[in-house]
C-alpha cells in the first residue's frame, strides 16, 4: 500500500477545497438556507404536518441528500477531470500507486467534503427548525454511504467525460431531477397513485428515505430496502471504476 | 556496462491503427547518458511513455534494474522520473506544494531539507510560495523537473526538456543533467537540438517511423559517419580527374571548377600528399575550404536517407 500517495492525493484535493471555500462549503450553505426561507416559511407555512412532522423539518433531510449527491458528484468529476484536461494526469499515472490507492485518494477528499458539507448544512437547518436526530449513527452512516458512492460515481463521471460540457450534463440532466422527484421535497403518499409508482423507480427515492428515517424513523420505504438499493448503487460504481482501471479507459492508449 | 532498463522488442499500435513502434530494443546502460533523436511522431516520446507506465505496449517487455514494468510496476515506477514534453502544471499550486506532492505520490516520505536541495539546485527556491500560474515557461519548466527529481529517482526521463527555453536556463539544465550523472543517476533526454545531444550525450540512438535506426557511442558515431570535405577550387575547369589522382578519394563537380576531397575526420588524412600530386598533374587551385558534417547531417542522411 502506498500510503504516502493515498496521502498526498487526499491532502492536494482537500486543499482544493479550503482553497475555493466559497465556491465549495459558503455558497452550498446559502443556497440551502434560501431553500429553507422559501420552502419552509413561505411555502411550508401552508402545508400542514407530514408524518406528523412539520414541513421545515420534514425537508432537512431531502435537502442534505440533495446537497451531498450534487456535491459528490461534482468534487470527485472536477477531482480527477481537472488533472487530464491539463495533462497532470501523467505524474498520477507515471507513479507507483495502484488502482484501489487513487480511488482512495480522489474519492475519499471528495466524500470527506460532502459529509462536511452535509454535516454544516445540518447544523444551518438547526438554525431554521428544531431538529431531532432520532438515530445518529444511522444517520452517519447514510451520510457517508451516499458520499462515498455518489462521489464514486462522479469519479466514472470525470473519466468518462471528455469537456466540460459533459462534465455537467449527467448531474444537471439526471442527478438534479431525480432528487427533486424523488421524495426531497415530500413525502410520495402526497402523490397521485400513478406517480407514486412511478416515483419506486427513482433510485434517489431510497436514499432520502433511508436517511429521513434515521431522524424521524418515517419512511416512504423500508430501511432495508433503502440500505440494500444504495449498496447494490456502491458496488455498480465500484465494478465500473474497476473496470476502467483494468483496462486503461480513458486514462491510457 | 550493465544495464539498467532493458527495452526488448516493443511495439505499439494506437486504437486508429496507427503503428507508432515497430519492435524495439534497447539496453539503456547504468549511469549514461542516452540522447534520442528523432523526428516528430517518430515515437520518441510513445517509448518513454511505455517505459514510464502511461501508455500500454502492444507487445515486447521493458524491465528497469531487472524488475518488470507490469509485474513490478512500483518498484520500476519508483525509480524513475519523467520529465514530460508539455508544460503541465498545476495552474493553483504553489512550487513547494506541487514538488511536495510529487513526493508523496512516488511514495517517499516528507523530506523538506531534500525538496529544498532540489528547488535550490534548479534556482527556485525564491519562488516556492509562488502559484504556479505566475511562473514564466521557463521557470514552469525548472519545476517539472523538481517533480520529476523530488522521489530522488535513479533513471531520469528528459522529453524534450529544452524546448522553448532561453539559452541560461538550457545551459543551467546542461549543468543539472551533468551533476545528475556524476551523482550516478542514468538520464535518457529527446531534444531537436542535436548540437546538445552531440554535447552532453554519452550514446546517441535514432528512432524514425517506429524503429531504432542506430545506437552508437556518440564519439563512435561521430567517427563512423562524420566525415570532413576539402573543397578545391580550380583555376582553369577540367573534363575529367586525371589518372595520377586515383589514388585519392576525389570527386570532380559537374562544371570541372571544383575538386571535392572527402577523408575521414577521426584518420590522418594524405592532404600534403594530394596537393603534391596535383601540382605533378599541373592542376593549380585558387581557393580551397573544408567542412565537417555534423550530427545533424549525420541524423538527417540516417533518417532520410531510408
Amino acid at each position: 500500500m502506498n500510503f504516502y500517495a493515498v496521502k498526498a492525493i487526499y491532502k492536494f484535493e482537500m486543499a482544493r477545497t479550503f482553497r475555493t471555500l466559497l465556491q465549495s462549503v459558503v455558497s452550498p450553505v446559502i443556497s440551502t438556507s434560501l431553500y429553507f426561507v422559501v420552502f419552509g416559511a413561505a411555502i411550508g407555512s401552508r402545508i400542514e404536518e407530514v408524518g406528523g412532522i412539520s414541513y421545515g423539518a420534514f425537508l432537512v433531510p431531502g435537502l442534505i441528500m440533495l446537497s451531498l449527491l450534487t456535491q459528490s458528484i461534482s468534487n470527485a468529476s472536477f477531482g480527477i477531470y481537472f488533472p487530464r484536461f491539463t495533462g497532470t494526469i501523467y505524474e498520477v499515472l507515471s507513479a507507483p500507486v495502484a488502482m484501489p490507492e487513487i480511488v482512495l485518494g480522489y474519492v475519499g477528499a471528495a466524500a470527506t467534503k460532502s459529509t462536511m458539507l452535509g454535516l454544516i448544512i445540518l447544523a444551518t437547518a438547526s438554525l431554521f427548525v428544531p431538529l431531532e436526530v432520532r438515530h445518529p449513527l444511522l444517520m452517519l452512516f447514510f451520510l457517508i454511504l451516499t458520499a462515498v458512492s455518489f462521489s464514486l460515481f462522479g469519479f466514472i463521471i470525470g473519466i468518462w467525460a471528455d469537456n466540460f460540457e459533459k462534465l455537467q450534463l449527467i448531474p444537471m440532466l439526471v442527478v438534479m431531477p431525480l432528487v427533486f422527484l424523488g421524495g426531497s421535497f415530500y413525502s410520495i403518499d402526497m402523490l397521485p397513485p400513478t406517480w407514486q409508482t412511478v416515483t419506486l423507480f427513482n433510485p434517489v427515492l431510497y436514499l432520502v428515505s433511508g436517511f429521513r428515517y434515521s431522524f424521524y424513523e418515517i419512511s416512504d420505504v423500508s430501511l432495508a430496502v433503502s440500505i440494500g438499493m444504495i449498496v447494490v448503487f456502491l458496488t455498480i460504481c465500484l465494478s465500473v471504476v474497476w473496470w476502467i482501471f483494468k483496462t486503461g479507459w480513458r486514462l491510457k492508449s | 556496462m550493465e544495464s539498467i532498463v532493458s527495452i526488448d522488442n516493443i511495439t505499439k499500435q494506437y486504437a486508429g491503427g496507427f503503428q507508432a513502434l515497430k519492435g524495439v530494443s534497447l539496453d539503456i546502460r547504468k549511469g549514461e547518458i542516452l540522447a534520442l533523436l528523432g523526428p516528430n511522431g517518430a515515437g520518441k516520446t510513445t517509448l518513454i511513455s511505455i517505459i514510464c507506465g502511461i501508455v500500454n505496449p502492444s507487445s515486447g517487455s521493458v524491465t528497469v534494474n531487472g524488475f518488470d514494468i507490469i509485474r513490478d510496476f512500483r518498484r520500476t515506477r519508483s525509480m524513475i522520473g519523467l520529465v514530460p514534453q508539455e508544460l503541465t502544471t498545476d495552474a493553483f499550486e504553489t512550487v513547494w506544494s506541487t514538488v511536495t506532492f510529487s513526493r508523496g505520490l512516488y511514495g517517499k516520505p516528507p523530506n523538506p531539507a531534500y525538496i529544498e536541495k532540489v528547488l535550490k539546485d534548479l534556482s527556485l527556491w525564491d519562488k516556492k510560495d509562488s502559484m504556479m500560474m505566475m511562473l514564466s515557461g521557463g521557470m514552469k519548466r525548472r519545476v517539472l523537473i523538481a517533480k520529476a527529481l523530488s522521489h530522488e529517482p535513479t533513471v531520469l526521463f528528459l522529453d524534450e526538456p529544452t524546448a522553448g527555453v532561453d539559452v541560461e536556463l538550457r545551459k543551467d539544465m546542461w549543468r543539472l543533467v551533468d551533476q545528475l550523472r556524476d551523482s550516478g543517476v542514468t538520464i535518457i533526454l529527446t531534444t531537436h537540438y542535436i548540437e546538445e545531444a552531440e554535447e552532453i550525450a554519452d550514446r546517441i540512438g535514432v528512432i524514425s517511423q517506429g524503429e531504432l535506426i542506430l545506437v552508437e557511442e556518440k564519439a563512435e558515431l561521430m567517427a563512423k559517419l562524420g566525415k570532413r570535405q576539402l573543397t578545391l577550387d580550380l583555376d582553369r575547369p577540367i573534363d575529367a580527374l586525371p589518372t595520377s589522382l586515383q589514388a585519392h578519394a576525389l570527386e570532380l563537380t559537374s562544371d570541372g571548377k571544383q575538386i571535392i576531397y572527402t577523408y575521414n575526420s577521426r584518420e590522418n588524412s594524405t592532404i600534403t600528399a594530394l596537393l603534391e600530386d596535383l601540382r605533378y598533374a599541373q592542376i593549380t587551385v585558387h581557393d580551397l575550404h573544408t567542412r565537417e558534417t555534423s550530427l545533424e547531417e549525420i541524423f538527417v542522411e540516417l533518417v532520410h536517407g531510408r
